[in-house]
C-alpha cells in the first residue's frame, strides 16, 4: 500500500517507531573520509529524515548493525559461562536493494550452511526489518543488474524521497504506523535496471584457470590490507578470540571477530602449514566464492556478490573487481587457454 | 535456543606423553563419536583449536596433542582431574562401513597416526569388520614414535610396517626412509577390493596416493584427511572452505575422487 509524507510528517513516523526500533541508515559524517576534507558516509542510527543520506553510496555495508566487527559469543569466570544481553528493541534498517541482498547471502551462510543455526546471527537477524531506499541512480562503480541484485520483492517498506516529499510502498506488518500521518496513493517501486558496469559471469570454471597467470598481477598489486573484504556487504568469515581482563585473568569472554580471506594468517594453522601465500591466489579464491562457489554450493539462482562495488571504491591499489571478472571471463571463454602456466 | 558454540566442560581423566611434544589426553565424556571426527578444544581465556579424536570408549575420548601453539602449550601443562572445554563432534568422519570384508591399507605420516588410531583400535577389539588391515606408518625419527606400545599389541593382529626418515640414534634397527618405500612394496592382493586411508602433513598425502595410484588402486578406493584451520567447525566461520567445499561440513575425510579436485 502506496502512503506520501511530507518531511514533518515522515518524521512522526520515525518518532513513533523509535519507540520500538533502534533505527539505522546511511549517514555522512562530517570530514570523517579516508582523505582530507573528505565526509564519511556510512550506517548509522538515525532520528529524522534529515538525518539520512539519500545521494551517495554508504562507504560500508550494513552488516555490523546484526554481525558486529567484534560480538561477544559468552563471557566466562573460571569455568562458569553467561550469554551477552542484546537489546530487547527491533531493529529497522534502511538499505538500498544490494544491500538488501546481501543480507540474504549472508542469511545462507549463517542460517543455512551446515545443519546448525547460528543462533548470535539468528538472534539478531531476525528482529531486523528492512525499508528499502529506492536508487535514483547507478554510481560509478555499481554492476547490480549484471548481479542481479538490483530489486527486491520482499520489504517492511520501500522509499522513494523526491525533494520534499518522500512516497512509501509499506507492507502489512507497518500499515498502522504509516497510514496515521501519511496520505494514500498509488506507488509502484522503481529499480535500476542498467549500469555503466556490466560483467560477464563465466558459468563453468575449469581448475586449470587456477593456474592461469591473470591471477599473477595481484600477487603484485594487491597489498593484503583486507578493506575489500570489510566493505562487502556478502563477507561473512570470522575467527574466534578469547580475551581476559587485565585485573583477574580468571574472568574474560570469547568473541568472534571479522576476518579476512585477503589478509595473512587467514589460513595459518598451529605448527605452521597454511595456505594461499600468494596475493593473487587469494584474489582467485575471493573472486571465485563471490561468483561461482556460492551459487554452485547452494544451488541457488544468485551468486554471492550483489554487485555494489564498494571492494573497487575502497581499494588502495585500485584493484577493480569487476575488470578482474571480465579477464577471467576472457581467460576462461579464449579457447586456446593462453596463459596457462605449465 | 541452542547455542553450538558453548563448549562443555570435560574432565581429563589420564595424560599419557607419546613424545617430548605429544601427548595423549584421555577425557571423562558419554559423547558419541565416530573415527575421524573432531572437536573444537578450548580453555577460556587462550583459544580454541579443533582437533581430532584418536581413539574413544563407552564414557571416554582421546585426543592426541602436539604442543606446537598457543593453545597446546597450555594444554601440555594440564594435569589429570583438570578440566578441558570441547564442542563437537565435527565432521564425517571415514566411511567404516564401506570398508568391511575389504583389504584395508592406511599409510598414515607422524601425528596422522591419531586420527586413524581408533580403527585400528576397533579392528582389535573385533567391532568392525575388515578382510585384512595393513598399516604402513612413518615418523621423522625414532622420538617421534607414537603408540609405541599399542604398535606392539597392533603387532600380533595386523601387519604393521614402521619407518622413520632419519636415525639420528645410530641404534635404529627398523626400517629408514619415507613412507612411499613402504607404499611402494606394500603386498596388495585384491587390487579391487582394496580401500586405502591416507593422513599426515599435506606434502607426504600428495606423494602418498601418487604412489598408490602407480600401484593401480583406484581413486575412488583411496580415502584422505584434510587438516585446516577451523574456527567454529559448523560452516560458518569460513576458514576452512576451499571452492565450494566446506572442510568441516563435507569433511575432514575426502574420497580422492572429490580431494583431487580440491585446490586452496
Amino acid at each position: 500500500m502506496g502512503y506520501s509524507f511530507n518531511i514533518s510528517t515522515f518524521n512522526n513516523v520515525l518518532r513513533e517507531l523509535s519507540a520500538d526500533y533502534i533505527i539505522y541508515a546511511p549517514v555522512k559524517i562530517f570530514n570523517k573520509g579516508v582523505f582530507s576534507d573528505t565526509d564519511l558516509v556510512t550506517y548509522g542510527q538515525i532520528k529524522t529524515l534529515e538525518d539520512i543520506e539519500f545521494e551517495e553510496k554508504s562507504h560500508f555495508s550494513s552488516k555490523e548493525i546484526f554481525f558486529p566487527i567484534t560480538q561477544t559469543l559468552f563471557y566466562f569466570t573460571e569455568d562458569a559461562f553467561s550469554l551477552p544481553k542484546i537489546s530487547p528493541k527491533k531493529i529497522i534498517i534502511f538499505c538500498r536493494p544490494c544491500d538488501a541482498n546481501g543480507i540474504q547471502r549472508l542469511d545462507q551462510i549463517f542460517l543455512k550452511n551446515g545443519d546448525l543455526m547460528d543462533n548470535y546471527y539468528n538472534e539478531l537477524r531476525k528482529k531486523v526489518h528492512l525499508f528499502v531506499l529506492e536508487c535514483k541512480y547507478s554510481f560509478d562503480t555499481c554492476f547490480c543488474v549484471s548481479m542481479g541484485a538490483n530489486k527486491v520483492d520482499r520489504y517492511s517498506a520501500f522509499i522513494r524521497r523526491a525533494g520534499d516529499t518522500v512516497l512509501c510502498d509499506v507492507s502489512v506488518d507497518f500499515e498502522d504506523r504509516f497510514s496515521k500521518y501519511g496520505t494514500y496513493v498509488n506507488m509502484t517501486p522503481v529499480f535500476i535496471e542498467s549500469n555503466d558496469i556490466k560483467v560477464d559471469i563465466p558459468e563453468k570454471i575449469p581448475k586449470s584457470i587456477f593456474y592461469h597467470k591473470l591471477w599473477d598481477e595481484y600477487s603484485e598489486r594487491c597489498i593484503a590490507c583486507g578493506r575489500c573484504n570489510v566493505v562487502c556487504p556478502t563477507c561473512s568469515c570470522f575467527t574466534m578470540q578469547d580475551i581476559f581482563y587485565e585485573d583477574n585473568p580468571y574472568c574474560g569472554e570469547r568473541r568472534r571477530v571479522w576476518a579476512s580471506c585477503m589478509i595473512d594468517g587467514f589460513t595459518d594453522m598451529a605448527g605452521g602449514n597454511s595456505f594461499r601465500k600468494n596475493k593473487g591466489e587469494r584474489m582467485r579464491f575471493r573472486l571465485l566464492h563471490k561468483i561461482h562457489d556460492f551459487k554452485q554450493k547452494f544451488g541457488s539462482n544468485h551468486h554471492m556478490c550483489v554487485g555494489c562495488g564498494r571492494c573497487s571504491d575502497v581499494c588502495p591499489e585500485n584493484i577493480s573487481f569487476t575488470a578482474c571478472i571480465q579477464k577471467l571471463n576472457q581467460a576462461v571463454q579464449s579457447s586456446d587457454q593462453r596463459g596457462l602456466k605449465s | 535456543m541452542n547455542n553450538p558454540y558453548l563448549p562443555v566442560k570435560a574432565k581429563i581423566i589420564n595424560v599419557k606423553p607419546q613424545t617430548e611434544i605429544d601427548y595423549t589426553f584421555r577425557l571423562e565424556t558419554a559423547i558419541k563419536v565416530a573415527s575421524g571426527q573432531f572437536f573444537e578444544v578450548s580453555i577460556p581465556n587462550v583459544g580454541e583449536a579443533p582437533i581430532s579424536v584418536s581413539d574413544f570408549g563407552d564414557d571416554w575420548i582421546e585426543m592426541t596433542i602436539r604442543n606446537v601453539g598457543k593453545l597446546t602449550n597450555v594444554i601440555h601443562k594440564l594435569k589429570p582431574g583438570s578440566h578441558l572445554f570441547i564442542r563437537g563432534p565435527y565432521g564425517n568422519g571415514f566411511p567404516i562401513q564401506q570398508m568391511s570384508d575389504k583389504d584395508l591399507i592406511i599409510a598414515v605420516g607422524g601425528t596422522g597416526l591419531a586420527p586413524v588410531k581408533s580403527i585400528l583400535s576397533q579392528y582389535c577389539k573385533k567391532t568392525i569388520h575388515l578382510k585384512s588391515l595393513t598399516l604402513l606408518t612413518g615418523f621423522k625419527s625414532p622420538a617421534d614414535i607414537l603408540f609405541r606400545e599399542e604398535i606392539e599389541e597392533w603387532r600380533k593382529e595386523f601387519c604393521v610396517e614402521l619407518t622413520v626418515d632419519k636415525d639420528d640414534t645410530k641404534n635404529w634397527t627398523g626400517n629408514i626412509g619415507l613412507i612411499t618405500g613402504l607404499i611402494s612394496k606394500v603386498s596388495i592382493s585384491d587390487i579391487t577390493n582394496t580401500q586405502v586411508i591416507t593422513v599426515g602433513p599435506p606434502i607426504m598425502m600428495k606423494f602418498s596416493v601418487i604412489e598408490f595410484l602407480n600401484r593401480k588402486i583406484a581413486k575412488e578406493n583411496i580415502w584422505v584427511s584434510f587438516e585446516r584451520k577451523m574456527c567454529c567447525g559448523i560452516g560458518k566461520c569460513g576458514h576452512c572452505k576451499i571452492d565450494n567445499t566446506y572442510i568441516c561440513l563435507d569433511g575432514p575425510v575426502f574420497n580422492y575422487y572429490v580431494a583431487q579436485n580440491l585446490i586452496d
